[in-house]
């Protein structure tokens, strides 16, 4: 017996944090700060390790939420209104609004703690846009994850740290979450982590869709292929409210390597073009007007600037080019003394490959291998496949509770900020839902907001349940069964991975991506989809829930393979039954709806869904959209 | 491939109960083979290229050779981290090089303070400030 090979360990703790992602880190600052006054514990549990860990990993060039509110620079009103239009009129202003009013302090103590950020001769903060601010951020995960360390030793015993742990399922009992199970992916060990409140902050989701590279380059997606959606899938199976599951980001980004194009566009000003030089955004203005008063609004949401770019390249004018050339020249164009502007032209050498070297190394590494010097050439870019990530331009993820003294009502508060519909579970960063745009900052201060209200709720509310031995043993069988499955079977066939008793990880995640491309609107099908076709996807995903019980692996990283994919096909599931119950076109460079390819004004409304733990249903349900002013 | 390691510059981070890369990859993908003592990316195709692993390998041996599927061969982009900045060598395929070096933190490893000197405004657990704040926010917590 498999199970038998692991040891079983229990952990018992108040706070459970899941993840050690930028969320992760903030939720530990402060949490840390709170257990120490009410004498409670904090356990934070991360797949890998938190110094390199989620979607911050690389690094970053840019802050991309600052509000700058001591200098009187922008309001929260300002922040809502651009944060609910790119999202074509959908998100909850509240929990927006309590993001926006803290970030500043999160970005502040990160350069107390040793970030570098780009100052001018005022010594003030560069911005890149109006809400984004550059830095030197190779090393940003590695300061924002030691502060988060050194704020657990302060609680000494009571601060504990655990990594290479792969959580799974959620524990419930009736409607409280009381811990979590998982099993670490270096040693023969079964965890059980018991606790008062659990926060859920393990990131978004990849590798759901098919990529565009599918050599060598398939792990080379925008979204970090190391975030698989256990964040949805823990409060899917804990049976809590989701909301915009439907909501995908697919970024437009440099072609093939996917490097950003923020800065370009906005701090160098770049534009891009069809082949023949036009620029679309320009040209194609007209069928904004379509999308209004969204696309009528300045700037232009994301997705309806992808609409532009697909629009041309269903028109065969690609390929697309964003005209780093003319941006160069255009910002040398005042220079006439030479010295100065080789001078400048070596800063704007620099800051052009630092944008790459700090958080996507491949594109430099692109650049090289064409011979490409961004002065005199341009670079193609396309679109990505579809992610999963609510801290950026996507939305998708549980529908939490807001903050008490912003909420409009009781429907948007029940409680303690951030708890999601199930008791002493909460959410935050790529875990939490329509809260759009807090990206690395507000990611890190809504994990703060979450962290704080569950040491509130642990205050309230003791923990009483027990887990039974029975739901353990269950547990640990469960979640090593492909392990049990490899064992039984391996011997039956001649190749490991080709065996007619079990389905090997890497094949289930392929079969799950040609569908989801296929029928949900991939990116070779041009983000395209329908009623007739999501239904179909929805059949063959049945086939794939049957199967993921004959998952197999081989080892524990293996294992952990098995376990990523199972989370990829429920952030699959309720994505396409989500899009199938909003029955109109809303973000059409996200998605685009054939049989309802326009927008509706009935639909101005959050689609909501919830998967019984009692009965295994699917409920869809759609909630009112509530102004903040 | 790529992630790769170099076989004559591994040293198996010297038997140590963990490796340096298998320490780092946010992905899992590190693994010592302990017949030779050299490690290896297990899954090439599941690699970012993220470099974490390239950063912290103590004797260099961990390069990058872009995705063959589609980046032309000959070019490495290498770089060489220390406790407050970056230097990075971009080689183009036409031989070409390029040096950028980059701050990349202001204080020293291991000395942060959370609360970075600043105090927290309340003691109320039901209070909206966070800890540091009002302080580290500049200015007063917005109300509605
Ligand atoms: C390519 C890219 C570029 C970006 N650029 C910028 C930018 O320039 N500026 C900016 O401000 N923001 C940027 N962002 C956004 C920013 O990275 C995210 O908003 C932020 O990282 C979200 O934080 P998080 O904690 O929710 O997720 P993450 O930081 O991704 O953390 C997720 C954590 O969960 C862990 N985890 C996952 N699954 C499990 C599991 N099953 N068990 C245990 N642990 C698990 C991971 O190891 C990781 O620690 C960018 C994002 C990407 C992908
Ligand atoms: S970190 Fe470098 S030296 Fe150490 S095992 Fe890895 S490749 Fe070898
Ligand atoms: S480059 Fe990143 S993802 Fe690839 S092996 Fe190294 S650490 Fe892992």
């Amino acid at each position: 017996m498999i199970t038998e090979n692991f040891e079983t360990v229990i952990i018992e703790t108040d706070l459970l944090i899941l993840g050690g992602g930028m969320a992760a880190c903030g939720a530990a600052f402060e949490a840390a700060h709170w257990a120490k006054q009410h004498n409670k514990k904090v356990t934070v549990v991360d797949k890998a390790s938190m110094e390199r860990s989620g979607a911050v990993a690389m690094g970053l060039s840019a802050i991309n939420l600052y509000i700058g509110l001591k200098d009187g620079k922008n309001t929260i009103e300002d922040y809502v209104n651009y944060v609910k239009t790119d999202l074509m009129g959908i998100a909850r202003d509240d929990l927006v609004a309590n993001i926006a009013r803290h970030v500043d302090s999160s970005v502040h103590l990160f350069e107390k703690w040793g970030l570098p950020i780009w100052k001018d001769e005022e010594g003030n903060y560069v911005n890149e846009g109006r809400w984004q601010i550059m830095i030197h951020g190779e090393s940003y995960k590695n300061i924002v994850s030691e502060a988060a360390k050194n704020a657990l030793k302060e609680l000494g015993e009571n601060g504990e740290y655990y990594e290479r742990i792969f959580i799974t399922e959620p524990i419930m009992d009736g409607d409280r979450c009381v811990g979590a199970a998982g099993f670490s992916v270096r040693e023969n060990k079964f965890y059980i982590f018991k606790a008062n409140a659990v926060l859920d902050v393990m990131g978004g989701a990849v590798h759901v869709f098919r990529p565009r590279s599918v050599g060598e380059g398939l792990g080379r997606s925008w979204y970090p292929p190391f975030n698989s959606g256990a964040s949805a899938y823990f409060t899917l199976k804990a049976g809590a409210e989701m909301t915009c599951q439907e909501v995908r980001f697919v970024p437009i980004r440099f072609k093939d390597s996917y490097g950003p194009v923020g800065a370009w566009f906005l701090l160098f000003k770049a534009k891009a073009t069809n082949a023949k030089g036009e620029n679309y955004m320009e040209t194609r203005a007209s069928e904004l007007e379509n999308w209004a008063p969204y696309g009528t609004a300045k700037p232009t949401p994301t997705n309806l600037r992808n609409y532009l770019m697909f629009k041309e390249l269903e028109e065969g004018n690609g390929p697309i080019y964003m005209r780093t050339d003319e941006a160069i020249k255009e910002l040398m164009a005042d220079i006439k003394d030479e010295k100065q502007a080789k001078r400048k032209m070596k800063e704007l050498e620099s800051e052009a490959w630092e944008d790459f070297l700090d958080m996507t190394v491949s594109q430099a590494l692109n650049w090289a291998s064409h011979n490409i010097s961004p002065e005199e050439t341009p670079s193609e870019i396309s679109a990505c496949e579809p992610y999963f990530i609510s801290s950026h331009s996507g939305a998708s993820g549980a529908w939490v509770s807001g903050p008490k003294d912003l909420s409009p009502s009781d429907d948007y508060h029940w409680g303690y900020d951030n708890m999601t519909t199930k008791k002493g579970l909460f959410a935050a960063g790529d875990a939490s839902g329509a809260s759009s745009h807090k990206f690395s900052s507000g990611s890190f201060t809504e994990g703060r907001i979450a962290a704080k209200a569950a040491l509130a709720f642990i205050v309230d509310n003791e923990n009483t349940a027990s887990i039974d031995e029975e739901k353990i043993k269950e547990l640990k069988e469960k979640i090593l069964q492909p392990l049990a499955i490899f064992e039984e079977h391996k011997d039956y066939s001649n190749d490991e991975d080709v065996n007619p008793n079990f389905i090997k990880p890497k094949m289930f995640m392929f079969r799950l991506q040609k569908i989801m491309d296929e029928y949900a609107g991939g990116a070779t099908v041009n983000f395209k989809t329908s009623k007739a076709l999501m239904e179909k996807g929805l059949e063959f995903l049945e086939f794939m829930k049957e199967d993921a019980e004959k998952l197999a692996a081989k080892d524990l990283n293996e294992l952990m393979r098995c376990w990523e994919n199972i989370h990829r096909m429920w952030q699959a599931e309720s994505h396409i039954r989500t899009m199938l119950f909003r029955d109109e076109t809303r973000w059409p460079g996200y998605y685009f709806r054939t049989d309802y390819p326009k927008m509706k004004e009935e639909w101005k409304a959050f689609a909501n869904c919830k998967w019984s733990p009692d009965t295994g249903e699917w409920e869809m349900i759609k909630r009112e959209i509530k102004e903040l002013t | 491939m790529p992630s790769f390691v170099i076989n004559e510059k591994c040293d198996g981070c010297k038997a140590q109960d963990k490796t340096a890369c298998q320490y780092i990859c946010p992905n899992d993908l590190m693994v010592l083979d302990k017949e030779k003592n050299k490690a290896y990316n297990q899954a090439v195709d599941m690699c970012w290229e993220c470099y974490s692993c390239v950063k912290i390998c103590p004797t260099q041996a961990i390069e990058v050779r872009g995705y063959a599927d589609f980046m032309p061969l000959g070019a490495v982009v290498q770089p060489l981290r220390s406790t407050d900045s970056i230097m990075w060598s971009v080689k183009f395929r036409n031989k070409k090089i390029k040096r950028f070096k980059f701050p990349i933190r202001t204080t020293p490893e291991g000395t942060i303070d959370p609360d970075a000197g600043m105090e927290t405004g309340t003691d109320n657990l039901k209070s909206p400030l966070l800890r540091t704040e009002p302080e580290s926010i500049g200015t007063e917590l917005y109300k509605k």
